[in-house]
């Protein structure tokens, strides 16, 4: 095992698999000679050539297009957007195409590519750099959306995405990229999309996160530990298709739960997490279940008021009190 | 110009136009459901282009996509039965009329977003590159196409990576109700071409052969690296932009100039003049085509409808 950041966990993901299969290559905005501006692919305009690095225009429409012609013609691109709020210009070439065509077609064609892109806010970017839109991209039936929060699931779920012969958003928490934890070295492993993990077991509480709300999460939970309340942490890890299995068999123990993600509140995953635990686990309801979610604000620049409308451990600590 | 491949270009556009026509009578009957969209008057040029094709070269298009499927050579009665939604449909009935495709014939579909299927063409191109083939990609769209971003961003990406397509705009005058002339701030589409360091050509969309022979000479230079071409058909839709347009921004005057100029009426006046045919030949084609359609009505008419379970099939790849 090495420790290793969430960036590095990713760019070993793109590198083996670049290795491992020809027809992968890279594409997207500044990723080849500048190294991606989140130095993901730094290195890898020298070690794998122009041809399977390529920088593209700023284009996000024709970035989220190309990639998925070239994976129904028998690539498997993988297409960086500089971040998310960009690959909403994208939305219709993604959402709308990308992940439509094969049921639309009747199975004729398959679309094996990656999209990935950075979002999140915290970094005192201004209101259209900072969001956390996953929810849009996850309301649609037939793509796929994947959001880790440890080095190790990030690793293994890129893996995983780049072998995948569906589409597949893969967004990267930005804040995340310097988290680091243990990855097996020399070991070729895979995450499996679609299945959510518990990160860590508790008995009094159960604390629903994904990507950034995950690693607030855990903060979170050594506190209440501190005062003797133990939570249990489940990771998603996957927006959809969505694995609500781990949540509601340890809802089932607590009877008590918070949802805790990084986007805006309202229509968020905490309001699908909320209806598919009262549906499915309706009688083990022991108070209400709370969701802490960004503020309903377009985000400032100013670092405090931005830090005002984002989650953090001491909003997690509250609402579970609340319902203890 | 051999006879049997221009008697084989006619039959084409006989039986895309008589396919049309009794399209536009099962959808007054209600066995076609959504948007319909005719090509009737547009046929030369799907059928002049895709035959300058080689084996390898694929087909993309928008949804004014019956001719381009019939073309490629997808079985007209499978069409006619993705028209219908029936589970023996081109695309099992999930398609419709505005999404056939036929991969098989590297015929990657109609798609109904304006410009959405640019930018999938451009990808096609660049996986053909990357194998290191000789094969390009016809991408067929409209004037009204030329407006939207994934025009622009395509061209100009196929443009910097020097991508095999040959980007065929379709200029049937008008995009739904509005003429070029309230949409476009240059009237010729083909001068949108230089923005992209790419040759644009203005063909008689009409004459198909000048259709076929302007599509084989775009291919060849891309053939010999020269790059994405740009190709403007000049052409004329008869009917609506669907079922049910009022036909509000046009005169029937210019409708009857057009058809002057009718596709099939230039090559049959051509076959007959040059002696290359007689009416006994391209009558017995007109009977045979009249005898397809009805059979792919027949079959289309009846093939089961999709079973329940197919609702929730090939949503993924991988369940």
């Amino acid at each position: 095992m090495a420790r290793i950041t969430m960036r590095q966990a990713i760019t070993d993901a793109l590198r083996e698999e670049m290795q491992r299969d020809e027809t992968v290559f890279i594409m997207g905005e500044e990723v080849g000679i500048w190294g991606g501006t989140y130095a993901v692919t730094r290195g890898f305009h020298d070690e794998f050539g122009g041809k399977r690095v390529r920088d593209t225009p700023i284009s996000e429409m024709a970035i989220g297009g190309a990639a998925a012609g070239a994976a129904m013609n028998g690539l498997r691109p993988v297409a960086e957007f500089m971040t998310i709020n960009f690959a909403m210009l994208a939305l219709d070439a993604i959402v709308n195409h990308a992940a439509k065509l094969h049921y639309m077609f009747g199975a004729q064609m398959k679309v094996p590519v990656v999209y990935r892109a950075p979002g999140g806010g915290g970094r005192q970017l201004g209101a259209t750099h900072s969001h956390t839109p996953d929810v849009i991209f996850a309301h649609f039936p037939s793509l796929k959306v994947v959001s880790p929060s440890t080095p190790y699931d990030a690793k293994g779920l890129l893996k995983s995405a780049i072998r995948s012969d569906d589409p597949i958003l893969f967004i990267e928490h930005a804040t995340l990229y310097q988290v680091r934890d243990e990855v097996p070295e020399d070991e070729d492993y895979t995450v499996p999309i679609g299945v959510a993990d518990v990160k860590r077991e508790g008995s009094d509480v159960t604390i629903v996160a994904y990507a950034q709300g995950l690693q607030v999460s855990l903060a979170a939970a050594e506190q209440l530990s501190k005062e003797g309340i133990e939570a249990e942490v489940i990771d998603l890890r996957t927006l959809r298709p969505l694995d609500m299995g781990p949540a509601i068999e340890s809802f089932k123990k607590t009877f008590k739960a918070v949802v805790v993600e990084e986007g805006h509140r309202s229509y968020g995953v905490g309001a699908e997490v909320v209806a598919r635990l009262q549906e499915e686990a309706f009688d083990y309801i022991d108070a209400p279940i709370k969701r802490v979610a960004q503020l309903e604000v377009p985000l400032p620049y100013s670092r405090e008021l931005e830090q005002m409308a984002l989650i953090n451990p001491d909003r997690v600590i509250e609402a579970v009190k609340e319902i203890l | 110009m051999d006879k049997e491949m221009l008697l084989d270009w006619y039959r084409q556009m006989v039986l895309i136009r008589r396919f049309e026509q009794r399209s536009s009578e099962l959808y007054q009957q209600g066995k076609i459901g959504g948007f319909l969209h005719l090509y009737i008057g547009q046929e030369a040029v799907a059928v002049g282009a895709i035959a300058a094709r080689q084996e390898g070269d694929h087909v993309i298009t928008a949804y004014r996509d019956h001719g381009h499927a019939l073309s490629v050579g997808s079985d007209t009665g499978r069409v006619m039965a993705e028209l219908m939604g029936k589970a023996t449909g081109v695309s099992k009935g999930k398609g419709g009329s505005m999404h056939l495709a036929d991969v098989e014939r590297r015929y990657w579909g109609g798609y109904a977003v304006v410009g959405g299927h640019l930018p999938l063409a451009t990808g096609i191109a660049l996986a053909e590159q990357y194998k290191g083939t000789d094969n390009a990609v016809l991408c067929f769209f409209g004037d009204g196409a030329t407006n939207i971003g994934y025009f622009h961003e395509s061209l100009n990406l196929s443009g910097v990576w020097d991508l095999p397509v040959v980007w065929i705009c379709e200029n049937n005058q008008y995009g739904m109700g509005t003429t070029i002339e309230r949409a476009s701030a240059v009237p010729r589409m083909v001068d949108k071409a230089c923005a992209y360091g790419m040759e644009g050509k203005q063909v008689n969309g009409m004459d198909i052969i000048d259709v076929y022979e302007a599509t084989r000479e775009a291919l060849q230079k891309i053939r010999d690296g020269q790059g994405p071409q740009f190709l403007e058909m000049l052409t004329y839709r008869y009917e609506g932009h669907s079922m049910g347009d009022p036909l509000r921004y046009r005169t029937k005057d210019e409708v009857e100039k057009w058809r002057e100029d009718d596709p099939i009426g230039i090559l049959e006046r051509h076959l007959l003049q040059e002696d290359i045919a007689d009416e006994v030949e391209l009558e017995e084609i007109d009977s045979a085509v009249e005898q397809e359609v009805e059979e792919a009505v027949e079959f289309a008419e009846e093939s089961p409808l999709p079973q329940p379970e197919a609702l929730f099939e090939d949503i993924y790849v991988e369940a």
